[in-house]
């Protein structure tokens, strides 16, 4: 299995007291598998993926990511898993400003130290960046930047991509480009996906979908 | 409407009152440095108004003879056509072991407040007293005290304004206590002259007007220190308000999207700008008033330096205790507001002209355009050309500072230009992608921290060219002490008889006897000395000569030449083999030039036996004796002759007395120098506490990415520190642009003299260390704070719903 959550739980202090955000729970994500994770508004969406994505601790619960438990891991540890293991796709794209289109999608990989000329070459071509690569994100359409995004979470070909919301901020036609993309190049790397998605449309094109209500899944 | 609005305006404060706080600061500090040196400045000039404006009559405009002393049928014919003048007779004379400077005045004809009538520390005098025998005679209370019992000066007044050293007396006192009956020094020009008077030129044309300004009075020789005081007041005060710049900036950015919505729901501009000059108004005087009393304690603890420096350099008379002046107070509140509004400006006309419906961009404020730098290059090349020009177009001390404004302005605009570029440079040869974003980043970083960096940049290269002027100052007045001073013992004697009896019984004791004998004298038509000295190996060997002819001792020894003092060589444009006046048709060949730093007044050197024949009268009071054994002949002296120990004075002392009024006369530049490098660290840290806020969406991707929160903070404190030892490479050379200019230009125009300018890089290596030690420091909190920054943080940059 990619990944195992079991039991997980999460609260966050606000000024209102304690809310609850994750109540128990427990999810598996195999290779290859493509999976929608939906639900309303502050369900907890994008929390779960942050856990699973290492990007954050649960306070209670399990999660395993790729045969490592993340709870045994150090803040350095975690950072080291978030390298070599997940690609992460984001709503707002989240490019580094500073860096051009060549840097910003060689960066996850050249961390990793897992840089393949050939594959990152074919990459830029495929997501149409062969153009842009001295171009800085400020400098790109949204549509061209969550291409470069996409092409950033898979350069170093990680065993899982994880996306939030990645057409959230396109227009219907750029985003069904881009999940065209991001699903054929899952396809073809093998790795498995999970999408945090407010889209019906979106969800039904992946081959499991679970809905998260309160905290819990449905 | 109006009350709301400005509700919602201010709420901001509330909101981030450590933005405040660095506002009221930086504004204060400013105010506080720039009011310091006001206050000194004030406070001295004070003086100088009380005391050698009228004091002695110095304030005004004389008539002098270039050849000599003014003979009294001069003066009478000059009365006699209606010419308001006073005379003044002016000699050094020996009582006891002290040299005093004796100024006689006529009491009838003298200008208003010449004399002092209202002594402080005194009660007025009697007229009858003044000119009757044994006369009255006024003079500082140190003087008194030193000259109390002598029986050879008249009846001493204290009064705490004149200089150490010197009585100011009647005319007839003056002349029977310096022998010099029927003769004048000067004569002072009365204002107000009648309108028709005969012209000098037709009564006495050998006579020359000398404006006050060069009669040699203390207010001339100190506006060059003034002027300096007041350069590095100015240069904190502009450092000051680079931090006002970027907190009132963030400000104005911060609140954009407030200010939108307030003219979207019906706000005029001019109620909004009303609304942020008043907001801007508050602050200032807060910071004004914080600033004025930071000031005024500054200033209060530098004014006792100041004081002695003034003592030691030009022996200008300053009270060491600083006064409160409304005046000064309000003069400070005032600066604050128009460095408030100067600081805003742009900051209020973007707000002015601000599209209704223009977004929000939380890091425009930040961020330069090409064109911007691009125009901001040539704006900083036009300045350092014209900077560099100012010495071709203008004159004086003026042209020197106009020269060091506009190199300092001009190199601190160009600091972010240059720096992109050597930061590009870094991440185009940068190996790792690490590496490579730092560098990127670091110069996306830029046009936040360029203000703060700019700051640092002046900070630092006043702090190189200052220390270089002032080390190069060092070495070479060490040096020059050393030839100076090359004989192992100073001596003098009271009087003729002793002079005669000394000579005999030194003979054989020491290695070498050197007589000098000094004379006051009109050289070149003003107050100056002539010195007598015989032909010995030690000057040959050490006498700092500057320039001079072959064989310039054979022919001073000769009696053929006059050696000159750098100062006079400089004033009257005297080179070797120029001919020089040193009295009543008394003309002499210049046959060298030496520096003589310390010394305001022209000098000149001569044969002894030149001197004696023109001077017979004047015996041989003052020997410099060689010795292997200084000691031993010291002790002899005292013990064997019966010398009075006072008048031994070996090598040893003066030159720990002279270093020691050098290194009192650079306290207050070296107070203001770390003071304007503390105001910089200050900027570092104020501009990265502001940046960390906008930092954290710049950041998150990176350590979602995988780097970890300590690493990303390692970088931010790296990204600091690099970021200062660039700048300091950066000032490195505009530090020894600063220092030339300082001894090539403004101590030539301020001192007469000019210095060999050395380097020292160990003192840069201790400020590099200084620099990078402030810059790491300054980075320490917002780094530290980034290191804990908890991954829900991080994350709200992701989430869908923030």
């Amino acid at each position: 299995m990619l990944i195992t959550a079991r039991d997980v739980r999460k609260r966050y202090s606000s000024s209102d007291g304690d809310v609850t955000v994750l109540n128990g729970v427990s999810l598996d994500l195999d290779h290859g598998e493509t999976l929608a994770l939906t639900g309303e508004s502050g369900s907890g969406k994008s929390t779960l993926l942050h856990l699973l994505a290492a990007l954050d601790a649960p306070d209670a619960g399990e999660i395993t990511l790729q045969d490592t438990k993340l709870s045994d891991l150090s803040d350095t540890g975690r950072a080291e898993q978030r390298r070599q293991t997940v690609g992460l796709v984001f709503q707002q794209f989240n490019l580094i400003p500073a860096l051009d289109v060549y840097a910003n999608l060689t960066f996850q990989a050249r961390l990793a130290d897992k840089l393949q000329s050939e594959w990152v070459t074919e990459l830029t071509d495929r997501l149409g960046l062969t153009d842009l690569l001295h171009r800085y994100p400020e400098q790109l359409s949204g549509g061209q930047q969550q291409r470069v995004a996409i092409g950033r979470a898979m350069a170093s070909k990680p065993p899982v991509l994880m996306a939030d919301e990645p057409t959230g901020n396109l227009d219907e036609a750029t985003a069904e480009t881009v999940i065209n993309l991001l699903l054929e190049l899952i396809e073809e790397t093998g790795a498995g996906l999970l999408m945090v998605t407010h889209s019906t449309k979106l969800a039904s094109r992946l081959s499991r979908r679970v809905h998260l209500s309160n905290g819990k899944l449905a | 409407m109006r009350l709301i609005a400005l509700t919602a305006i201010l709420a901001h404060w509330r909101r981030k009152p450590g933005q405040l706080v660095t506002l009221l600061l930086g504004l204060a500090l400013a105010t506080a440095l720039w009011s310091a040196v006001q206050a000194i400045n004030a406070e001295a000039r004070a003086s100088y108004d009380r005391a050698s404006g009228t004091l002695g009559g110095s304030g005004f405009e004389t008539i002098t003879d270039p050849a000599g002393p003014i003979p009294i049928d001069t003066f009478i014919a000059l009365r006699r056509a209606g010419w308001l003048v006073s005379p003044v007779l002016e000699g050094r004379i020996l009582v006891g072991d002290t040299r005093v400077l004796i100024t006689g005045l006529e009491l009838l004809t003298a200008p208003p407040g010449a004399f002092p009538v209202s002594p402080i520390g005194g009660e007025d005098f009697n007229a009858l007293d003044l000119i009757t025998p044994p006369g009255l005679g006024f003079a500082s209370p140190q003087t008194v005290a030193r000259l109390a019992g002598s029986r050879e000066i008249p009846r001493l007044r204290n009064n705490a304004l004149i200089p150490d050293g010197q009585i100011i007396t009647d005319i007839g006192t003056a002349e029977r206590l310096l022998d010099r009956e029927g003769e004048i020094t000067r004569l002072t020009l009365l204002p107000d002259q009648p309108r028709r008077i005969p012209p000098l030129s037709e009564i006495a044309p050998q006579l020359r007007v000398n404006a006050a300004e060069e009669s040699g009075d203390v207010g001339r020789l100190t506006d060059s220190f003034h002027l300096n005081l007041t350069a590095f007041g100015l240069l904190s005060f502009v450092v000051g308000l680079f931090i006002v710049h970027g907190a009132i900036g963030l400000a104005f950015e911060q609140r954009r999207s407030t200010f939108r919505t307030l003219r979207a729901l019906g706000l005029p501009v001019r109620d909004l700008m009303l609304m942020l000059l008043a907001e801007l108004l508050i602050i200032a005087l807060f910071a004004g008033a914080a600033g004025i009393l930071i000031g005024y304690l500054i200033a209060g603890a530098l004014l006792p330096d100041v004081a002695s420096t003034l003592r030691g350099l030009y022996g200008a008379r300053v009270p060491g205790t600083l006064s409160f002046d409304p005046v000064w107070a309000l003069y400070g509140l005032a600066i604050a507001v128009v460095g408030a509004l100067f600081a805003a400006g742009q900051g209020l006309w973007q707000i002015r002209t601000m599209p209704l419906l223009a977004s929000a961009q939380s890091r425009a404020w930040a961020t330069a355009s090409s064109t911007s730098l691009r125009l901001q290059s040539l704006s900083a090349i036009v300045l350092i050309v014209l900077g560099l020009l100012m010495p071709v177009l203008l004159e004086g001390l003026i042209a020197g500072f106009a020269m060091l404004a506009g190199m300092l302005i001009g190199s601190a605009l160009l600091l972010p230009v240059l720096l992109s570029a050597v930061l590009s440079v870094g991440a185009k040869f940068a190996s790792g992608i690490q590496s490579q974003w730092f560098w990127a980043d670091t110069r996306q970083q830029l046009p936040g921290l360029s203000l703060a960096l700019m700051a640092l940049l002046l900070a630092l290269a006043a702090n190189i060219g200052v220390s270089t002027m002032v080390g190069s100052f060092r070495l070479t007045f060490t040096g020059w002490l050393d030839q100076r001073l090359a004989s192992e013992l100073y001596v003098s004697v009271g009087d003729a008889a002793e002079s005669e009896r000394f000579q005999a019984w030194i003979e054989g004791k020491a290695d070498a006897v050197l007589p000098t004998i000094t004379v006051e004298a009109q050289i070149e038509g003003a107050p100056g000395e002539i010195d007598g000295v015989i032909d010995q190996e030690t000057y040959r060997a050490s006498w700092p000569l500057l320039t001079a002819q072959q064989n310039v001792w054979d022919r001073v020894a000769a009696g053929e030449t006059a050696l000159i003092n750098e100062q006079l060589s400089r004033r009257e444009d005297l080179q070797p083999g120029d001919t020089v006046n040193v009295g009543a048709d008394w003309q002499l060949e210049v046959g060298g030039v030496y520096s003589d730093y310390g010394n305001p007044r022209g000098q000149a050197i001569v044969s002894l036996a030149l001197l004696e024949q023109r001077f017979p009268d004047e015996p041989r009071l003052n020997f410099a004796i060689r010795s292997d054994n200084a000691a031993a002949l010291a002790s002899a002296m005292r013990d064997d002759f019966g010398l009075d120990p006072a008048n031994i004075i070996d090598q040893a002392s003066i030159k720990e007395f002279s270093l020691n009024v050098f290194e009192r006369t650079f306290t207050i530049t070296g107070a203001l120098n770390v003071l304007t490098l503390s105001v910089a660290g200050f900027a570092i840290l104020t501009a990265l506490l502001t940046l960390a806020s906008l930092r954290l969406p710049q950041l998150a991707p990176a350590w979602a990415l995988g780097i970890t929160r300590q690493r990303l903070s390692r970088l931010e404190l790296l990204r600091s520190v690099a970021l200062a030892a660039l700048t300091f490479v950066l000032a490195v050379p505009v530090g020894l642009a600063l220092a030339w200019a300082l001894l090539a230009i403004v101590n030539v125009e301020a001192f007469g003299w000019q210095l060999p300018m050395h380097i020292f890089p160990m003192q840069w290596l201790w400020l590099f260390v200084l620099a990078v030690v402030a810059a790491a420091l300054a980075a320490f909190i917002p780094a530290r704070r980034l290191a804990a920054t908890a991954p829900a943080d991080f994350l709200k940059v992701f989430s869908n719903e923030r």
